[in-house]
C-alpha cells in the first residue's frame, strides 16, 4: 500500500518539453510511472517521449483519463500552472518549480482550499511510492519499497535520512518532500494524517527544519491523533538568528518560535524521538518495527 | 531584498503616505546644504540595512549647522554592526505628540496577508508582540480579494487610534497594503507613524522588504538593489556568484546542495565538536564551474582551517562535482585547506571514478565525512 500515489495514477507533465520537464518525465517514466499526457500551451500535437502533448490540463485529463499532474514550469509561469490544475479537479498536483513568489503561493492556497485536491510544493523533490511510481525529480536508486511513510521539508535531506533507511534494509511506503517554501500545499499533518490511515505504514519519519510553526502544530496533531510511531530531525540547530538559510522558508525570526529547539521540544513533548543525526533517525525507526 | 530606508520613503511617498522632506547626502558639506535647504532641527540617519540604528549611534539630531557637521562627520564612515556607513538621510525632524505602529506582512502559518495596527510604535514591535500581544491589532486578508476598507478601520478602531485620527490612520494601512501587494512585498512597516500636534500623521521611519523571488516583475525595485550592496565582503563575493551563503563563525568550511542537506551539515559539525565558518548551498543541478567556485569562496575566509563537501545528487550529478573539484584544487600547487568530499545519490560511482583522490579525503558516509573534517581542523589549532 502506498498514499497518494502508486502504479495505477494516471499522470500528467505541466512543461513537458521544456529542458527540466523533458529531463524528468523520462526518468520518470523509465522508473514506471505512468505518465500518460504532457500540456504545454501551443505545443498541442507534439509528442515527448512517445507520450501526447495538449495545449491545456484540462484536454490532456479528459482525453487521457488523467488524476495527477506534475508541474515543472517557471517560476513567473507556476501559479497560474498550479491555477490550471486546480480547475481540473485533479486528485494530486506536484509542483517542483522553486522560486514561485510568495504572495502567488497565496492565492493558490486560497484556491486550494475550495478544492479536494491535494497539492505538494512548490520548491519540492516530489513524492515516491518505491517500485510503483515517482512524481517529481527524486533519485529512484536509493528508495526501497518497505513499512516507513517519510515526509520532509527538504529535498536533498529526505535522499539523505532515506539512505540510512534503506542501506540498513528499512523500505518506504511513500516518501513525500512537501517543500521548504513559507506557503505549501500538503502540510506535515496532512501527510501525518495519510500515513496514520495507510494500514501498511507501521512507522513515519518526519525531518523538518528552523523557521515556520509547522513542526510544532505537527507535534500538537501527533500527540492527538497519529498512533503509528514517529521519528523526527531538525536541521538547523545552529543556525543563528535573522539569517535566511537558503530555503525562503528557512528562517528564525528571534523570537522564541521557529527555532529547532522549539520545535524538537514541542516533537519530544508528542512522544516523538528527535535524532541528533539522520543515522540517530534511523536508531529509532529501526527500534519501531 | 531589504530596501534602504530612503527608497522605502520614496516608494510610500509616491503612493500618497506622507513622509518628512529628506535628501540623500554622502559628504559632511551636502548634509549641511541638505538641512539648510529642508530647515532645522534636522535628522541625520545613516543609510544601512541592519536594525537598532538609533542605539547604535547611526541616528542623531542637529539643531544648527554645528551640530549637523558634527552629526555627519560621526555618522558618515563609521562601522555599523559590521556595515559602512556611506550615506545618510538628512530629514525634517518632526515635532511628535504620539508614534503609532502600522505593518503589513505575510503571516505563513495562515498562508494570508496579515495587516497590524499599534499604538506602541516607535519601540521595538518585536518586543511589543511579544510582551504584549494584545496591543497590536490584526487582521487576516484575503489573497483573492485584497483589504477591504472595513477591515482597515477595524484594525484601527481595535488597537485603540484616537478617534480624531482614525480616519488618516485607515488611510494611511489601507495603502501600505496595496503598496505591498502591488509590489510583492515581504513586509511593509511604518514605525514609527508620528501623530503631530496638529493632528496629522507622518511616517517617520520606512521599512520595505521584498519578496527576491518575485523581482522579475518589479524591474524599478530590483534596480534599487544595485546600489543597496553592502556589509561583509564574502557575502557580497557569494552574491555575485550567486550562492546562497552566511558566514558563521567558526573554522569548518561546509559546503553542500540543498538547505536541509546544507544545515544538516553544520549541525553534524556541530554534534561532533566542530564549529561551522559558513553555511553554502551550491542549489540544485550545479556544474563543475559552480563547484569550482563555491571552493573559492570557502577558501577566501581566512577562518577555515579545513572543508567538507557533502554532496546527495538528485538533480546534481556526482561526475560534475568530481570534476569541479578537481577543477578547482589541480591550480594549487599545495591545497590550501585539507578537503573532505563526500558523494552519494544520482551519477556518484561516476564522480568516484573521476575524483582525483591525491587532492582529497574521501569518506563514504555524511558522518564520517563530518567527523574527518573536524579533526582535520582540531590538527591545525594544536
Amino acid at each position: 500500500m502506498s498514499v497518494l500515489v502508486d502504479d495505477d495514477t494516471r499522470v500528467v507533465v505541466q512543461g513537458i518539453t521544456g529542458g527540466e520537464g523533458k529531463f524528468h518525465a523520462g526518468q520518470m517514466i523509465e522508473y514506471g510511472t505512468n505518465v500518460v499526457a504532457g500540456a504545454v500551451p501551443g505545443k498541442g500535437g507534439q509528442e515527448v517521449h512517445g507520450v501526447p502533448v495538449y495545449d491545456t490540463v484540462n484536454e490532456a485529463v479528459e482525453a487521457e483519463n488523467a488524476d495527477a499532474s506534475v508541474v515543472f514550469v517557471p517560476p513567473a509561469f507556476a501559479g497560474d500552472a498550479m491555477f490550471e490544475a486546480l480547475d481540473t479537479d485533479l486528485d494530486l498536483v506536484v509542483a517542483i518549480t522553486e522560486g514561485v513568489p510568495t504572495q502567488d503561493m497565496a492565492r493558490v492556497k486560497r484556491r486550494l482550499d475550495e478544492t479536494n485536491t491535494y497539492l505538494i510544493g512548490p520548491n519540492c523533490p516530489g513524492l515516491i511510492t518505491p517500485g510503483e511510481a515517482k512524481l517529481g525529480i527524486l533519485p529512484g536508486n536509493i528508495f526501497a519499497s518497505g513499512e516507513v511513510g517519510l515526509v520532509s521539508r527538504s529535498g536533498t535531506l529526505t535522499y539523505q535520512v532515506v539512505d540510512n533507511l534503506t542501506q540498513r534494509g528499512i523500505g518506504q511506503t511513500t516518501a513525500i518532500g512537501i517543500g521548504g517554501d513559507p506557503i505549501i500545499g500538503t502540510s506535515f499533518i496532512d501527510a501525518l494524517e495519510l500515513f496514520e490511515n495507510d494500514p501498511d505504514t507501521k512507522a513515519i519519519a518526519m525531518c523538518g527544519e528552523i523557521g515556520g510553526e509547522d513542526e510544532e502544530e505537527a507535534a500538537a496533531y501527533i500527540d492527538e491523533h497519529v498512533d503509528t510511531p514517529v521519528a523526527g530531525f531538525i536541521a538547523g540547530r545552529t543556525a543563528p538568528p535573522g539569517k535566511r538559510m537558503g530555503h525562503a522558508g528557512a528562517i528564525v525570526s528571534g523570537s522564541g518560535t521557529g527555532t529547532a529547539e522549539s520545535k524538537i521540544n514541542a516533537l519530544n513533548d508528542a512522544g516523538v524521538p528527535v535524532g541528533d543525526t539522520p543515522e540517530e533517525v534511523a536508531d529509532h525507526i529501526e527500534s519501531f518495527l | 531584498m531589504k530596501l534602504h530606508e530612503y527608497q522605502a520613503k520614496q516608494v510610500f511617498a509616491d503612493a500618497g503616505i506622507p513622509t518628512p522632506d529628506s535628501t540623500l547626502a554622502s559628504d559632511v558639506d551636502g548634509v549641511v546644504a541638505a538641512a539648510e535647504e529642508i530647515g532645522y532641527p534636522v535628522a541625520i540617519k545613516a543609510q544601512v540595512q541592519v536594525g537598532g540604528r538609533g542605539k547604535a549611534g547611526g541616528i542623531k539630531l542637529a539643531d544648527d549647522e554645528a551640530e549637523a557637521r558634527e552629526a555627519a562627520d560621526a555618522i558618515l564612515g563609521m562601522d555599523l554592526k559590521g556595515y559602512h556607513v556611506e550615506q545618510v538621510l538628512v530629514e525634517q525632524a518632526v515635532d511628535f505628540t504620539d508614534e503609532l505602529y502600522v505593518g503589513v506582512t505575510m503571516d505563513r502559518g495562515a498562508g494570508k496577508p496579515v495587516a497590524m495596527v499599534s499604538t506602541k510604535g516607535g519601540v521595538d514591535i518585536e518586543a511589543v508582540a511579544e510582551e504584549t500581544p494584545e496591543a497590536i491589532a490584526s487582521e487576516h486578508i484575503d489573497p483573492a480579494f485584497g483589504m477591504h476598507p472595513y477591515q482597515a478601520r477595524k484594525a484601527v478602531y481595535d488597537a485603540g487610534v484616537d478617534r480624531d485620527l482614525a480616519r488618516d490612520v485607515s488611510s494611511v494601512l489601507t495603502t501600505l497594503y496595496q503598496l505591498w501587494d502591488d509590489r510583492d512585498g515581504a513586509d511593509a512597516e511604518i514605525n514609527p507613524l508620528m501623530v503631530t500636534s496638529d493632528n496629522e500623521v507622518i511616517a517617520a521611519d520606512a521599512v520595505m522588504n521584498i519578496d527576491e523571488d518575485a523581482l522579475f516583475r518589479q524591474p524599478e525595485l530590483a534596480e534599487m538593489e544595485a546600489d543597496a550592496a553592502s556589509g561583509d565582503a564574502l557575502e557580497q563575493k557569494a552574491d555575485e556568484y550567486d550562492f546562497d551563503y552566511v558566514r558563521l563563525e567558526g573554522n569548518v568550511g561546509i559546503i553542500g546542495n540543498g538547505a536541509g542537506l546544507v544545515m544538516t551539515t553544520l549541525d553534524l559539525v556541530d554534534h561532533y565538536g566542530g564549529e561551522p565558518a559558513n553555511f553554502l548551498d551550491v542549489g540544485g543541478g550545479a556544474k563543475a564551474a559552480r563547484i569550482a567556485n563555491a571552493l573559492d569562496m570557502v577558501f577566501s575566509d581566512d577562518n577555515v582551517d579545513s572543508v567538507v563537501f557533502n554532496i546527495f545528487g538528485g538533480i546534481t550529478r556526482g561526475d560534475e562535482v568530481a570534476k569541479g573539484i578537481n577543477e578547482a584544487l589541480g591550480q594549487f600547487e599545495e591545497i590550501p585547506k585539507p578537503v573532505v568530499v563526500r558523494l552519494a545519490g544520482t551519477n556518484w560511482e561516476e564522480g568516484m571514478e573521476i575524483l582525483n583522490e591525491d587532492l582529497v579525503t574521501v569518506e563514504q558516509t555524511l558522518e564520517d565525512a563530518v567527523q574527518r573534517a573536524v579533526s582535520y581542523a582540531d590538527e591545525v589549532n594544536q
